[in-house]
């Protein structure tokens, strides 16, 4: 093998490609926001709307998890434009990640929603409470502590999944790395160096996660 | 000459010492029966026994020959020369009560099955378990299992039978039929080296009593003079405590 | 838009699209299956040698660690271009399934090795106590004892990650995989509409991805009841 490494090249990039990890954790950062107010009202229908609520919330979140989510922001890219919505790539992709994102959230709020014994929901309606307010002031607070760890997972997983968006030309860090090789052709370092990064990035999100969690709810989390 | 010496043994998990000075003996057709506080490093010695956990300091010696726990070869014969069984978990949960038998010789020793299983049955029969051969651990109770885990470790032919807080883990109301199986061998002259909470059990059966506490030997005695007379304040303290209920 | 959908159906539903959505279909789900196939056998070893205990072999379980920490961090889409680029680079002339169906065995081996590595911990430290003392070899231990206890806790998990890993193959369409994400490329650059083209192969990956789940489920179900015999 006559190849050279060549890192030192590459590194000079190193601050272009960790700016594309911060974008990288943004877009996961809003996708997730998005998603989770989609996964609230889906939870809730799933868990208490009628057969019409449910149906639709189930074939969602069916639809969106037995599909790529590659496909799906492909589906928004190209499609859209031909049903007159113009989007720019960023909007679309980060469109893509939040229904995408909505369907898993539903699921794991869902679970958190039937963690809630029946009585405690009980004793609140006959408090007077409406859905809302019981969903607010009792469900809530109380599966706040259980849902962190799936939820932070799961935004660590997100994050790693912006990686697709580079497809669309959108210049989070895996994007920035395309670039980088396209202008250095030293492909080797820049992925290998691109891989470092998102295991630095997921790894330091995980710990702080995990800070986070200890400290809002005593919760332990798992690394992914 | 005893069967098995021990001298000076030192131990550690990690960086937490667990033996600090061990020195025992056991002679043929002895029942030694270790008893002391939890945490006390009896269980932990077994495991260097066996070979589960290397010692840092000491010899162990079988027939005045020292075993080398570094040599893989010498720790299988060691292994083939002791048997144990734990408190709990000991069955294979994935065979029935013969095949949990019979595995070992047939497929370790390389002994032929039929004449294993003939055994097997024997031994069973001797536990009183000859009509569960074909039920898995799962359908069994917890002094059954002990049972059969003790027709199995008698499966390997031991020179020695280390029984490690055999029924420690189960309901009262099953210990006696573990106890008995032990009375039997007992009786038969097995060479047995015992830890156990069943202090009426330990006085009962034993040849000798050893008294452990944090990782060392504190006494050494007969079951009468441990109990009754001991000369070691620790010893008394103990004994005080657990002989009032 | 859907005046166009139905006016174009005729010419997009043929006989040869059919054809390159069912071989595209194939790929897909071979390369998730074969690399989850080749991802268990290797995992099984990493997961083993996980638990030596030896001084010697200590390098061996830093590597170990480090492998599946890694490759368990970092996207598909980069360990693809890796693995695209390495063999670029060593000349190596290898079909470009095989360049991502060995970066789906990469994946899938960090990811099954942990799934492995937790079920051969949820079998108790006795049984594997018990079958050294009995001087049964780490082969024999593995084969007689703790697979036969830990496959029914394992298998679900991996299961589960291979049906998973079927979207993620999706990216292979970036290398020029002829998998069903680049066949739908193939045919929206021939003109039919997006909406059209990437709506059936959104159908498609449904159809292989959804029964699979369900059988997943049923299974589960069956092993959880026969443990709890």
């Amino acid at each position: 093998m006559d190849y050279v490494f060549q890192f030192g090249q590459v590194v000079d990039y190193l601050p272009y490609l960790v700016g594309g990890a911060w974008l990288s954790l943004q877009i996961a950062f809003l996708a997730f926001c998005g998603g989770m107010v989609i996964g609230l009202f889906g939870a809730m229908a799933k868990t208490f709307g009628g057969p019409v609520l449910r149906g639709t919330a189930n074939a969602y979140v069916t639809f969106l998890t037995n599909t790529p989510q590659l496909v799906q922001i492909y589906f928004l890219f190209f499609a859209l434009p031909d049903a007159g919505i113009l989007m720019s790539p960023y909007q679309a992709v980060l469109l893509g990640m939040t229904l995408n994102a909505g369907a898993y959230l539903t699921e794991i709020q869902r679970a958190g929603f039937e963690t809630v014994h029946r009585n405690e929901m009980e004793a609140a309606e006959t408090l007077g409470m409406n859905l809302w307010q019981r969903v607010r002031y009792v469900i809530l607070p109380h599966i706040a502590r259980v849902l962190f760890p799936p939820l932070s997972n799961q935004y660590i997983l997100m994050t790693l999944g912006t990686s697709m968006a580079a497809i669309f030309g959108v210049e989070e860090l895996t994007g920035r790395a395309f670039n980088v090789n396209a202008e250095t052709f030293r492909a080797i370092e820049v992925f290998s160096l691109t891989a470092g990064i998102y295991i630095v990035v997921t790894l330091v999100a995980t710990v702080i996660l995990g800070l986070l969690g200890r400290f809002l709810f005593r919760a332990k989390m798992r690394m992914i | 000459m005893h069967h098995l010496e021990i001298v000076d043994l030192k131990a550690s998990y990690g960086d937490l010492p667990v033996l600090e000075q061990i020195s025992l003996t056991v002679d043929k057709g002895e029942i030694v029966c270790l008893i002391g506080p939890s945490g006390s490093g009896k269980s932990t010695l077994f495991r260097v026994l066996m070979g589960l956990l290397p010692p840092a300091v000491g010899e162990v010696r079988l027939d005045g020959q020292a075993i080398d726990y570094g040599n893989k070869k010498a720790v299988r014969a060691i292994r083939d020369r002791f048997a144990i069984v734990f408190q709990q978990y000991n069955l294979f949960q994935n065979m029935t009560v013969l095949q949990n038998v019979t595995v070992a010789p047939v497929k370790v020793k390389k002994s032929k099955a039929a004449e294993v299983e003939r055994e097997a049955k024997e031994l069973l029969a001797k536990v009183g378990l000859a009509d569960k051969l074909k039920s898995y651990p799962d359908e069994l109770s917890g002094g059954q299992q002990q049972r059969v885990a003790i027709a199995r470790a008698l499966a390997l032919r031991p020179e020695i039978l280390l029984l490690d807080e055999v029924t420690s883990a189960l309901d009262p109301e099953l210990v006696n039929e573990v106890l008995d199986a032990i009375r039997l061998l007992a009786a038969e002259g097995m060479t047995m080296f015992i830890v156990s909470h069943e202090m009426g059990f330990v006085r009962e059966v034993s040849s000798k009593v050893v008294f452990m506490a944090d990782g060392r030997v504190v006494e050494v005695g007969s079951p009468n003079q441990i109990f009754d007379n001991p000369r070691e304040v620790r010893t008394r303290e103990f004994v005080g405590k657990i002989l009032r209920h | 838009m859907f005046a166009r959908i139905i006016e174009e159906a005729p010419t997009f539903f043929t006989y040869y699209n059919g054809l390159l959505l069912m071989e595209a279909m194939a790929a897909t789900f071979m390369l998730s299956a074969v690399g989850c196939v080749i991802g268990f056998g290797a995992g099984f070893f990493l997961a083993v040698a996980r638990r030596t205990t030896s001084l010697g072999l200590l390098p061996l379980r830093v590597s170990t660690f480090g492998f599946v920490e890694a490759f368990r961090r970092i996207p598909f889409l980069v360990t693809l271009m890796l693995v695209f680029f390495i063999f670029e680079i060593v000349k190596i002339d290898i079909s470009l399934f095989s360049v991502a169906l060995i970066s789906v065995c990469l994946i899938a081996t960090a990811f099954i090795a942990e799934i492995i590595r937790g079920g051969l911990e949820s079998v108790h430290q006795t049984q594997w106590d018990t079958a050294a003392a009995m001087n049964f070899s780490l082969a024999q231990t593995l084969i007689y004892v703790i697979m036969p206890q830990a496959w029914k806790i394992i298998l679900p998990p991996v299961f589960s990650f291979f049906i998973l890993f079927i979207k993620d193959t999706a990216l292979a369409s970036q290398i020029g995989v002829v998998e069903l994400t680049y066949a739908g490329k193939i045919l929206n650059n021939k003109g039919f509409s997006a909406a059209l083209v990437f709506g059936s192969i959104l159908v498609l990956y449904f159809v292989i991805s959804y029964p699979l789940a369900r059988f997943g489920v049923w299974m589960e179900s069956r092993l959880a009841s026969s443990r709890n015999r």
